[in-house]
């Protein structure tokens, strides 16, 4: 299963989200590859779920994976449960 | 690299009376030139990021973090703060309106990226946010977040 995690520019905030879904998945003993991008140079690529800010929503409507869209991207318990929810729901 | 290597005591500013989003881009900004952190055209690299990209860098509720490229102009990683004596709304969907606001300077994809889960891992804390937010003026603001982050070692 690949993630992939987005922001503008690709080494702030998506390296956060990063860290922090890498922590969770590792928890729950799921493997998966993590990989943070930005939005200019993500398009095209193949991954099973995407994990974004909420107001990048904008950008990926149509995108052909599970989009998941985070308010508050310091709130761990935000990000666990949607990320969980969506892994669970694809394997 | 850490936090209190990442965050520079002198681009800390507390109570800042600003009213718009250029304004307070502005500021930080200059916190972080002054700082010898980057180049003066850093500044416009980060109003540009928001024209490009939306205001998803309002993290949190009440929270900023801007930034541009490392081609943008950066000299070292770092990382300023500026806290609004009244909160902007930078029109985000779910986050405004804002009055923490932190500027990052990266001079890579990988460098900073402890110190910012470190940062993070702050926010996520109702108490240091509250210390944020309490501080009235810079100097307490300082100290308050040197005593935090020591705590935590």
């Amino acid at each position: 299963m690949v993630i992939a995690t987005l922001c503008g520019m690709g080494f702030g905030t998506s390296m956060m989200l990063k860290l922090y879904i890498d922590d969770i998945l590792k928890a729950e003993g799921i493997k998966a590859e993590t990989n943070p991008w930005d939005l200019g140079s993500f398009k095209g690529n193949k991954v099973d779920i995407v994990v974004a800010p909420v107001d990048m929503e904008s950008h990926l409507r149509d995108y052909p994976a599970k989009i998941i869209l985070i308010n508050n991207l310091v709130d761990k318990e935000e990000i666990k449960t949607k990320v969980l929810q969506a892994v669970r729901e694809l394997s | 690299m850490k936090l209190d290597e990442l965050l520079i005591p002198d681009a800390i500013q507390a109570k800042l009376d600003l009213s718009t989003i250029d304004q307070t881009i502005q500021k930080a900004g200059e916190l972080l030139v002054a700082a010898g952190a980057v180049e003066q055209r850093y500044i416009q690299g980060m109003k540009n990021t928001l024209k490009m990209v939306g205001p998803y860098f309002v993290i949190a509720p009440g929270i900023a973090l801007l930034h541009a490229r490392p081609e943008d102009g950066v000299i070292k990683s770092s990382l300023a703060l500026v806290t609004l004596k009244r909160p902007i709304p930078f029109g985000h969907s779910t986050n405004d309106p804002v009055d923490l606001v932190f500027a990052l300077a990266a001079t890579d994809k990988n460098s900073h990226v402890e110190a910012l889960a470190e940062l993070a891992g702050y926010l996520s804390e109702e108490e240091f946010l509250q210390l944020l937010r309490g501080s009235g003026d810079t100097s307490s603001l300082k100290e308050s977040i040197h005593f935090y982050i020591g705590k935590r070692k």
